[in-house]
């Protein structure tokens, strides 16, 4: 875990959002009336990451692996525990009170949940009017005005200003959720699982909306995902989160062509090929359950479900490689080549051989 | 509708149908629900027939003649002093000082009202900030709130207004007051139940992240979610509170008299045990407060069925 502090940028320019070594554990509630503390949930155990003005990063692992954890520690919506946040060259690990209620306005957020982010008894103009309103912000020409205008942005009609959230449909609530988040033109937005909840027609309606966003205004994004193919089209960078700490991070195409991590390598085995023909490749299935954050395994977290665990790999955790600029691999063995088919106790299976699912 | 049709047609027909879907409100659909159950429709008319009743009860007074404290020794009393039954002069007969029971319990019913609708808003109010407060910000002010909710409950209520009034005598807010102390809790727990529920929603994390504090998200978020259970238990607070009230004057801890209320009218008619002789003076009392009690716990129950249809009727 500590290695990772030794990650340097590979970037000339100063990111906006720098990360290092962010932790954030949950204690639960003892059980008896003595034992004030339990157990501890270790969501995100020393993560280190940059975003640049204008990129997206994407974070991806599977349920469970602390991600959205990660962006709303990262969002201040939970206290970290340990490590450090920079934002805009500024320290806003501990900002409270006036300082973090201005610094709202410079990163928003994108929920998971078109429908639950938004209250069911407010209207969309409501809804809409309340960044302007808790910001104590007048845009000029007027908060109805500014709101139409951000209903039209994100392909929403204006004249749905008065109607309720259940009205719309959920690529239509995300939307708003959308507009809501740009609407005090942030230069950060972190989107926990935006489209993981909608169909897949309109999860790309979504992400281009997101795109389009970024190019007008050249915001930021942290892209939380566990659908590789929504990040290979929205991220320019990725970091692959595994047990609440990252495995191996880099620029898209670097990570999703070459990946040296045999994580990334098992995830990317997962992504359906759309050709039959183009389906040679080796599928590679992972085998028991995630871990315990409780009691994450020793030395390399994912050490309990590698196909080529050493001994080593249970007593010290991997150091931080950096095996081609900007490109960061937390593995004592890394490696280009997928992991073999010979290897335990992962089960590979052919995809050339099954049917399709 | 077998008839398969190429998708213009069908937008085409969506289009037509669409004319004839009528978009209501939550209110209109709330007050649609409500009166296609008889139970609740009854007991709405009866708690209107009921505040007409009380609202004019001066013009009862002045209809009748008789006045509410106003003792027809002569008229209301027989030769030996025994109450009058109902007739034409006194419809719902006299009691024993000679009063005319209908003008009383129409006086009496204000009381009731009065005491029923006051002590449950300002009980549903208590409730409602401590449950949101404990609900809220967990933690030691959960704790802290909670157990003085506890405390409140197991205080005997009999117990504590005999000891309040005795030492400050009774009195019609003293009464309200004891009302207000042992109502409050029950609809603070639930809503310290619905706020720890509430609070985990995206919709508080995103006023969170726009950077809206505390006050703000309790009144703006929050709360307007809260509104159906506070409706339901406000409304089935009103029937407990008036047997409170007349449990109280029954006793003697209530209203003082000669001031009509429904409980005092049961406890004189059961001094001297009068109602052997005038049964008039237990069963028009005692039949209003049924019927009272009966039609607001039935309105909160259709009032919980027409806000929240997803509950499962299960008849």
């Amino acid at each position: 875990m500590s290695e990772q502090a030794t990650i340097k940028t590979s970037a000339a320019a100063e990111p906006l959002l720098k990360v290092r070594e962010l932790e954030k554990f949950f204690t639960l509630p003892g059980k008896g009336l003595l034992q004030r503390n339990g157990a501890t949930v270790y969501a995100v155990n020393g993560i280190s990451l940059d975003v640049h003005a204008g990129r997206t990063l994407g974070v991806v692992g599977e349920s469970g692996c602390g991600k959205s954890t990660a962006g709303r520690t990262i969002m201040r919506l939970l206290e970290p525990t340990g490590g450090k946040i920079e934002f805009d060259g500024r320290d806003i690990t501990r900002v409270k009170g006036e300082s973090l209620r201005m610094l709202r306005r410079q990163m928003q957020m994108v929920f998971q949940d078109p429908k639950g982010s938004l209250n069911s008894r407010q209207t969309i103009g409501t809804i809409l009017s309340a960044p302007f309103r808790i910001q104590k912000v007048t845009p000029p020409g007027g908060t109805r005005l500014a709101i139409q205008d951000l209903m039209d942005r994100v392909g929403l009609n204006p004249e749905h200003y008065n109607r309720y959230p259940h009205e719309f449909s959920g690529g239509q609530q995300q939307r708003i959720g959308v507009a809501r988040a740009i609407a005090l033109s942030p230069k950060l937005i972190v989107c926990d699982e935006p489209v993981s909840a909608l169909d897949a027609s309109i999860q790309a309606q979504v992400v281009n909306l997101l795109k389009d966003i970024q190019d007008e205004t050249g915001v930021a994004y942290v892209f939380i995902a566990h659908d590789l193919a929504v990040v290979r089209h929205i991220a320019d960078e990725v970091a692959v989160m595994y047990l609440g700490q990252i495995m191996e991070r880099g620029p898209m195409d670097v990570v999703f062509n070459r990946p040296m991590h045999p994580y990334t390598h098992a995830l990317l085995s997962a992504v359906p090929i759309l050709d039959p023909a183009a389906r040679s490749r080796e599928r590679i299935v992972l085998s028991r359950d995630l871990p315990s954050p409780l009691a994450p395994p020793s030395g390399c977290v994912f050490r309990t479900r590698c196909p080529i665990a050493q001994d080593i790999c249970a007593v010290e955790a991997p150091p931080v490689t950096e095996p081609e600029p900007g490109h960061l691999i937390a593995c004592h063995f890394p490696s280009t080549t997928p992991p073999s088919t010979s290897a335990l106790p992962m089960r590979v299976i052919h995809t050339s051989t099954q049917k399709t699912n | 509708m077998s008839v398969l049709k190429t998708p213009n047609q069908a937008a085409a027909a969506a289009d037509v149908d669409q004319v004839h879907v009528v978009q209501r409100s939550s209110l209109a659909l709330t007050m649609r629900r409500l009166s296609r159950d008889p139970a609740s429709v009854i007991a709405a008319v009866f708690i209107i027939v009921l505040v007409l009743f009380a609202v004019f009860a001066p013009t009862i007074a002045a209809w009748t003649g008789h006045g509410p404290d106003e003792q027809f020794r002569e008229t209301g009393l027989s030769p030996s002093g025994i109450p009058v039954g109902p007739g034409a002069e006194f419809l719902f007969g006299t009691d024993q000082l000679g009063r005319d029971v209908l003008v009383r319990l129409a006086y009496g019913a204000r009381i009731s009202l009065l005491v029923g609708v006051v002590a449950s808003i300002v009980a549903a109010t208590i409730g409602v900030t401590v449950g949101m407060l404990a609900g809220y910000f967990g933690g030691r002010v959960d704790t802290l709130l909670s157990r003085i909710m506890d405390l409140v409950m197991s205080v005997p209520f009999l117990l504590a207004a005999i000891a309040l009034v005795s030492v400050l005598g009774p009195s019609l807010q003293l009464s309200i007051a004891v009302i207000i102390f042992f109502t409050w809790t029950p609809i603070g727990r639930v809503i310290r139940g619905q706020v720890l529920a509430l609070k985990q929603r995206e919709f508080v994390e995103a006023a969170r992240s726009l950077g809206a504090g505390h006050l703000g998200i309790m009144f703006r978020d929050i709360l307007p979610n809260l509104m159906v259970p506070i409706i339901i238990y406000s409304t089935l607070m009103i029937p407990s509170a008036i047997v409170f009230e007349a449990t109280l004057s029954f006793l003697g801890m209530g209203i003082v008299p000669p001031t009509a209320s429904w409980g005092g009218m049961l406890s004189e008619a059961a001094g001297n045990s009068i109602y052997l002789a005038a049964p008039w003076l237990v069963i028009i009392p005692g039949t209003a407060l049924l019927f009272t009690t009966l039609a607001f716990n039935l309105l909160g129950d259709g009032l919980r069925d027409a806000l929240d249809p997803r509950a499962a009727r299960k008849a």
